[in-house]
């Protein structure tokens, strides 16, 4: 069970072998137009739309909306949030996948599972679930609303699953004869891992860490609650989105919107092209 | 694990800090939230608030909560059987024909799972709303009326969920290869023939599974679904988004009751899944 909601390595590309790839008959012609058109239909047109919308005013307008202090307020500190999380995750997720590997006790198996369920919970969800502990009323006498450290924790507890499922399966791959060499030759648990575990790892970690970086950068739902939306203060980007189209400024909310767009499609494309490199040489 | 391997069996104080560093850790970011969220719902701190099991009862009775979880259902079936449709026949198409752009279509299938919510729900309201959209006043004057629609939610819904399905299938239509297709084929089977007794046969699971995962994703959506809906009470509100209107109304009680019945939703869905994949891995 070691990727049961998250399919971070995005297994949906298909592998470059040219070996058993059929001509269009006329038939699965027209089935791949009718995929195509509701493909566009649904996914590319509103995106065109998208960067439509952002491109209208011109690149001067664009610009514009991005460096406006408010608006750029929230860009810098999404950015910042995203990052900080990104590296509690490298570091973290990868002591629990290790932990979730190597070690035996007893409850192991509810751990994992529990790892999951960030991914599972709808995202106003998660939300909620973390303001029952750590909200107005809060037991513990922690109120992250409309704080940063409550996006930090919150941008925590979606990306959570990420490096963990991504460095687990590796870690299970890895060979043991490796660490017994080593170990014989003298190295200590320490060096072990850094020479030898380390550098295997190190893919995965980054293809999870990469991930969650994106899914930070563009999470919602969980922070709406949380997060007060002060400008300057507390503002990510996503919600800044929100309030240009609550403020009917179609164009602000296009460019902000294009901005994680990006972000978005660059992550997609280096997770593909990396992912097929380690595949040619594996 | 069956690992025996002496390097990798022996317990060091290190051991047993990471261990216990990882239990609570996960246990202070997900398992104590998630407990405080059950008491809350059964026990609500608010005060006149009723708990118990009944009172939980009664708070999901209410008309508007029956409509938002009746709406929510209705997005959902109809996302995922869209989903399904397309997914079983793009993973059939990306997999087994050869047409030019192929591998773009690859990627691009991928994209809408990163995208943030809210650029989907704004990406939708600039290609069809009646007032701003590229197409809305085309769709207004045929009568059509998507952006504050149930067709606009299922789009929205439809849109987030949409790779989940294919990432499913490819890797299991690519293993299994095409040699039982060809051989169906050389014996006479026509190409439903083929796809009915040969291949759906052997991508079943896969496509349980990812009817699974999808399904789950539908009940949560948040983000797109609020862009896209007038959210109001009776008007377009789903599960999620009269999650957020009743605790930002101060009715917390209503709120936890639905976030509980999302969390159990999800829950079931991580049991079902991990069922299904048990067999998968023998």
């Amino acid at each position: 069970m070691t990727d049961v909601l998250v399919k971070p390595a995005g297994p949906a590309r298909t592998s470059s072998r040219p070996s058993g790839l059929f001509r269009l008959t006329p038939a699965s012609g027209i089935g791949l137009g009718v995929a195509l058109v509701w493909f566009s239909v649904l996914v590319l047109l509103p995106l065109a739309a998208v960067v439509g919308a952002a491109a209208a005013g011109g690149w001067g307008a664009f610009w514009n909306t991005l460096t406006d202090a408010q608006t750029f307020a929230a860009l810098r500190l999404t950015v910042i949030e995203a990052g900080l999380v990104t590296v509690v995750n490298g570091i973290l997720g990868t002591v629990v996948a290790w932990v979730l590997v190597r070690d035996q006790f007893f409850g192991k198996r509810i751990l994992d599972v529990v790892i999951d369920i960030p991914f599972a919970l709808p995202t106003i969800v998660a939300g909620l679930v973390l303001l029952s502990l750590y909200g107005p009323e809060s037991p513990v006498g922690i109120n992250i609303v409309n704080t940063r450290q409550g996006i930090f924790l919150a941008l925590l507890f979606v990306t959570l699953p990420f490096v963990v499922r991504t460095v687990q399966p590796v870690l299970i791959e890895l060979d043991a004869d490796v660490e017994e060499a080593a170990a014989s030759l003298g190295a200590s648990r320490f060096t072990t891992f850094r020479r030898i575990i380390l550098p295997s790892l190190v893919p995965a970690i980054t293809a999870g860490s990469s991930l969650g970086f994106a899914r930070a950068i563009s999470e919602f739902g969980s922070l709406v609650l949380i997060s007060g939306n002060t400008p300057y203060q507390t503002e990510v980007a996503s919600l800044k989105i929100l309030k240009f189209i609550e403020g009917d400024n179609q164009a602000g909310a296009a460019a902000v919107a294009v901005l994680l767009l990006l972000v978005a499609i660059f992550t997609i494309v280096a997770l593909d092209l990396v992912s097929r490199r380690v595949a040619r040489r594996g | 694990m069956a690992d025996t391997s002496t390097i990798r069996g022996r317990k060091s104080p290190v051991t047993y800090v990471m261990r216990f560093s990882v239990i609570a850790y996960l246990s202070v970011l997900v398992v104590w939230p998630l407990y405080e969220v059950t008491a809350r719902t059964f026990a609500p701190i608010e005060r006149g608030a009723e708990g118990g099991f009944s009172a939980f009862l009664e708070r999901l009775q209410d008309p508007s909560v029956t409509y938002a979880f009746q709406l929510t259902a209705t997005c959902a079936f109809w996302a995922v059987l869209i989903n399904t449709v397309f997914g079983v026949g793009i993973s059939l198409l990306l997999v087994r024909y050869q047409f030019p752009g192929r591998r773009v279509l690859s990627v691009l299938v991928d994209l809408p799972m990163s995208v943030s919510p809210v650029v989907v729900g704004l990406a939708l309201v600039l290609a069809y709303s009646s007032g701003q959209g590229w197409f809305g006043g085309v769709l207004e004057s045929a009568g059509i009326f998507i952006i504050g629609t149930t067709p606009g939610l299922i789009m929205a819904t439809a849109f987030v969920s949409l790779p989940l399905v294919v990432r499913e299938i490819v890797p299991v239509l690519e293993e299994i290869g095409i040699d039982a297709e060809l051989a169906a084929s050389s014996l006479g089977a026509n190409g439903w023939q083929t796809f009915r007794r040969i291949t759906l046969p052997s991508i079943k699971w896969a496509v349980v599974y990812g009817v699974v995962l999808s399904l789950a994703r539908s009940l949560g959506e948040f983000g797109a679904v609020k862009i896209v809906s007038p959210g109001a009470e009776f008007r377009g509100e789903t599960a999620t988004i009269l999650i957020q209107n009743r605790y930002t109304n101060y009715e917390e009680p209503t709120a936890y009751a639905a976030a509980f019945v999302l969390v159990l939703a999800s829950v079931l869905a991580l049991v079902v899944v991990s069922l299904i994949r048990k067999p998968d891995h023998q």
